[in-house]
């Protein structure tokens, strides 16, 4: 990909694209190069949201408003962000810009697909929870125009009041703040859910933890639901933990775009969301994608009406991760002094 | 620790079942529970005999700790426990550890234990080697014992080579040879067993730190061995299956045969009936000398002592063979299998350091695990067997002597009295007289068997005595999995549902079935495709009737258990280390085997009758 096209492909893009698509869009890249199935989709990239910054800095100032206010000034803060966020969402794009979005829309759901816009960010910092807001998704979105406007929304939550007061808080300069967005077609969920390549319990790496509820997996990454969980050896496949949940509602697309909530039968409330060889496949994937990467995984995923298996999205694990490795028992260079942990009693 | 202090009663609470006085102080006063023994901690050895003792049997316990001991104590110097001491009540055998406390003596022990057990280590392989010929050895030994008879005459040749020892004398000392065997098969069996154990477990503890939450299955499966003799019995069945089919004689074998039948057509079709029968007795011997038991019951009969477990697994082999399937174990794709699991558990570790000592470990476990997998053929089962029969044999001899309505009856004489009937028998013979024995025995016989029932009848406490705040005696974790938290576990026993059982999870996989509650090899037959088995025990050597079955429960065993180790070679999903399966589930009910989580459901409360 040219660092100046206002989107990239999927297929084009791998994880060191990260700068002008943000971590989420270079790691579908990553994976739909890695021969993972992925919902296919584009990156509207940093650069397009830099032309149409450009064109707002011509008509009148964004960055330095933002350089200039007092975080500790709430009521400041709150009317520029009020202000700016109409701007973004409001004054004409770049015709370029504009262009290359619904073209790219065309050629992906021309046929009448609906899409998911996610916000993509392109800095560690950014997938902090510290630095809300920043992570918009909109789900089932219906045709180009509305794809458009939530590709603006999505750069309008860098001006959200948050976003504004968490950088002026850190000194961060606006210069190069960035937003970039993904734009994946949706898959109409049968269930849906997240997958740690590691036990979030005990970090332990040989098991995999699994957590899944019917219909789009917006219930189970909100939390609206309580998910089915499961931990499966990741080597040997053994299904350690079986907790079927009480799944009082599910998430579907709404008539008019977006999603709403849909009350359960009591059978399908209580019944596993997943077989055994469902999550046999995705214990499959998992390992692939944490091989792929080099490191524990944290990923989402749907599993369609057809009962295809879909990777929505992929992000190296970080809590015990970024743990000190500290060897399990110190080494000795008589191998047999180990036996004393048996032999030698309770120390 | 606020909890309210739970216990176990203590052994002077114990009372001797009414009715039973005599049989219980016919033991020996040293296995009987004295005043002393309330200050210890005991428990209900049910793992290794769970059923009431036959007095005689009670040898086993006895060579068995004496060695154990001998080696815990004073050869290997374990630095933190010595020995285990028994004793008897209502035919139940109750052990406990004497763990070593102090900081001194195990910092001295530790010194010893150093040098002793990892000479043992270092020279694993050479000493094993050395032990298998020891073994054999003593096996042609026992094999070599005559089989005690007392003719009326000395044969002429006794005057001619001037022999000078009369027959009566090899009474005595076979008898004794025989004791002195198995007293020294046992020490044997200990040489390695807990060094064994012990390095296994070391693997095992780095594994469970290195990986929280890994599986005790997916440990047992990467030290698994390939070529250990307890598959063997069940190869050599599947090969009698093949070659029954080669030679075109599969048409004779059918559920529910009459095996004496079968061996009488087979040999009068001649030729290839009695090649095959030909193939049988090489896969006899040594192969079938394998009891269904875990060889600590003389009625635990082997294989060549009663055909039916091969013979009932015959016709299942011989219609998969029919139908081109594959029966003989894959030794090479589960070698391949167990190392790519190794390989991928490594991969896992995060440091160099780590990496190392899973290498050291890993190869330790390997080393020792021929031995932990295959002393069991050679000592439980082809020298227990010998042992038994030999047994058995004076039973014949003092029955055709009326000292016994049968010759089975021996077998509740302790080994002391069965000397003296022996000599009873030898000095009668001698001076021409009647044995005094045929107006003693009867009667005690027939006291011990009633006690016996009921005792069987009769449930004893899984533990006696004050609660140990830790269990840190590695020979009883070990071998008997016994920990604080299984204690507790005792303690609370009745706490869960009611018709939910748990147990150690041995093969992963969820099964509902019919629940065949199966107390003796005899019942075997009554297993139809797709029962699940509910036993006390099983042994390597029920292998065969795996392929009919579909899931197990046992009362015994813990999840490193050979047994479990079988099943999940067969991938048989399998629950082991109920503890009451065969007493709460009935025979005929429905019930849900969890293996993968170790628990066991009864569906059903009312019995399904068979022929309904």
């Amino acid at each position: 990909m040219s660092e100046t096209d206002a989107i990239g492909w999927f297929a084009d893009l791998r994880i060191d694209d990260r700068p002008t698509v943000g971590g989420k869009g270079a790691s579908l890249g990553e994976l739909t190069h890695a021969g993972i199935d992925v919902p296919p989709g584009f990156v509207v990239t940093t650069h397009a949201f830099e032309l149409f910054l450009e064109a707002l800095e011509q008509a009148s100032p964004v960055r330095a408003l933002v350089e200039a206010i007092d975080p500790a000034d709430l009521d400041a803060v709150t009317a520029l962000s009020k202000a700016l966020r109409a701007r973004v969402e409001q004054e004409p794009l770049p015709q370029p810009v504009e262009r290359a979005i619904l073209d790219a829309h065309t050629q992906l759901a021309g046929d009448g697909a609906t899409v998911a816009v996610r916000s993509s960010a392109t800095t560690e910092d950014a997938e902090d929870a510290s630095f809300a807001g920043l992570q918009d998704t909109f789900l089932w979105v219906l045709d180009a125009q509305d794809t458009v406007h939530r590709v603006r929304e999505c750069w309008g939550s860098l001006y959200s009041v948050e976003s504004i007061t968490y950088r002026r808080k850190h000194g961060l300069p606006e210069e190069g703040v960035a937003m970039a967005v993904v734009v994946q077609t949706m898959v109409d969920a049968r269930t849906a859910g997240v997958m740690f390549t590691r036990s979030p319990t005990t970090g332990d790496k040989s098991v995999i933890t699994i957590e899944g509820a019917w219909g789009l997996g917006s219930a189970v990454v909100s939390g609206e639901v309580t998910p089915d969980r499961w931990v499966i050896g990741k080597i040997t496949g053994e299904i350690s933990t079986r907790e079927i949940s009480d799944k009082h509602i599910r998430q579907v697309p709404a008539q008019g775009g977006g999603i709403v909530d849909e009350d359960l039968p009591a059978d399908m409330r209580t019944a596993p969301s997943l077989s055994d060889e469902e999550l046999q496949a995705l214990r499959t994937v998992g390992r692939r994608v944490e091989k792929h990467y080099g490191r524990p995984q944290d990923i989402e995923w749907a599993i369609d009406k057809s009962g295809a298996l879909l990777l929505l999205q992929s992000r190296p694990e970080t809590v015990w991760s970024a743990k000190a490795q500290v060897p399990v028992t110190a080494p000795t260079a008589d191998p047999l002094k180990h036996v004393m942990t048996i032999f030698g009693g309770r120390k | 620790m606020s909890q309210p202090t739970k216990g176990f009663p203590l052994p002077s609470s114990l009372k001797v079942v009414p009715g039973t006085e005599a049989a219980q102080a016919a033991h020996p006063y040293y296995i009987q529970f004295n005043p002393g023994d309330d200050e210890r901690f005991w428990f209900y050895n049910s793992m290794h005999f769970p059923e009431p003792m036959h007095h005689f049997d009670m040898v086993t316990a006895e060579a068995a700790y004496c060695a154990l001991g001998s080696f815990n104590t004073r050869v290997h110097v374990l630095p933190t426990t010595k020995g285990i001491d028994h004793r008897i009540i209502n035919g139940r055998v109750f052990i406990g550890g004497v763990a070593v406390t102090d900081p001194a003596e195990i910092e001295a022990r530790t010194k010893e234990f150093q040098q002793r057990a990892f000479y043992y280590y270092e020279h694993w392989e050479t000493l094993y080697d050395q032990w298998k010929e020891k073994m054999k050895a003593l096996i042609a030994d026992a094999q070599a014992l005559p089989k005690p008879t007392l003719p009326d005459l000395e044969p002429i040749e006794t005057t001619h080579t001037g022999k000078g020892v009369a027959a009566n004398h090899a009474l005595i000392d076979t008898y004794r040879k025989t004791l002195e065997g198995y007293f020294r098969m046992w020490h044997h069996h200990f040489e390695f067993l807990l060094l064994g154990y012990g390095a296994y477990l070391t693997f095992f503890d780095f594994c469970k730190k290195a990986f929280p939450e890994i599986s005790d299955q997916a440990i047992s499966r990467m030290v698994a061995g390939m070529e250990a003799e307890i598959f063997r019995p069940d190869e050599e069945v599947k090969r009698l299956a093949r070659r029954a089919v080669e030679l075109g004689v599969d048409d004779k074998f059918h559920d529910g045969m009459v095996i004496d039948d079968v061996l009488a057509a087979l040999d009068q079709l001649g030729g290839a009936g009695k090649e095959w029968l030909k193939e049988l007795e090489s896969s006899r011997n040594p192969w079938f000398n394998v009891n269904v038991g875990d060889g600590f019951y003389h009625y635990h009969r082997s294989w060549n002592d009663d055909l039916s477990m091969p013979f009932a697994a015959l016709p299942g082999y011989i219609e998969k063979v029919k139908s081109g399937q594959p029966i003989e174990r894959p030794t090479g794709k589960l070698i391949e299998e167990r190392e790519q699991l190794v390989a991928d558990y490594r991969d896992l570790l995060d440091t160099d350091e780590d990496r190392a000592t899973y290498d050291q470990l890993i190869t330790l476990a390997h080393r020792v695990f021929p031995y932990v997998e295959g002393h069991k053929f050679y000592c439980e089962h082809w020298y227990t067997n010998l042992f038994f029969n030999k047994i058995r044999e004076y039973g014949e001899l003092l029955a055709e002597n009326g000292f016994f309505a049968e010759p089975a009856d021996v077998f509740h004489l302790t080994h002391y009295e069965l000397e003296s009937a022996i000599i009873d028998l030898m000095l009668t013979w001698s001076s021409g007289a009647q044995p005094i024995g045929p107006q003693h025995w009867p009667a005690k016989v027939a006291e011990r068997k009633a006690a016996i029932k009921i005792w069987g009848e009769h449930t004893v406490p899984p533990a006696l005595g004050a609660v140990p705040d830790v269990i840190d005696d590695p020979a009883i974790v070990m071998l008997w999995g016994i920990t604080r938290e299984s204690l507790d576990a005792w303690l609370s026993d009745g706490e869960g549902p009611s018709n939910e059982l748990k147990g150690f999870a041995a093969c992963q996989g969820v099964v509902e079935g019919t629940a065949r509650v199966v107390k003796s090899v005899e019942e075997i037959s009554r297993l139809q495709q797709g029962d699940i088995l509910v036993c006390q025990v099983t042994n390597p050597t029920w292998a065969p009737i795996f392929q009919k079955i579909s899931a197990a429960v046992s009362d015994i065993g813990g999840s490193m258990s050979h047994m479990a180790i079988v099943a999940r070679e067969y991938e048989l999903p399998a629950v082991v280390g109920t503890g009451s399966a065969t007493q709460r589930i009935k025979d005929g009910q429905r019930i849900r085997v969890d293996g993968g989580r170790g628990i066991v459901t009864i569906l059903e409360d009312q019995p399904v009758l068979e022929d309904a």
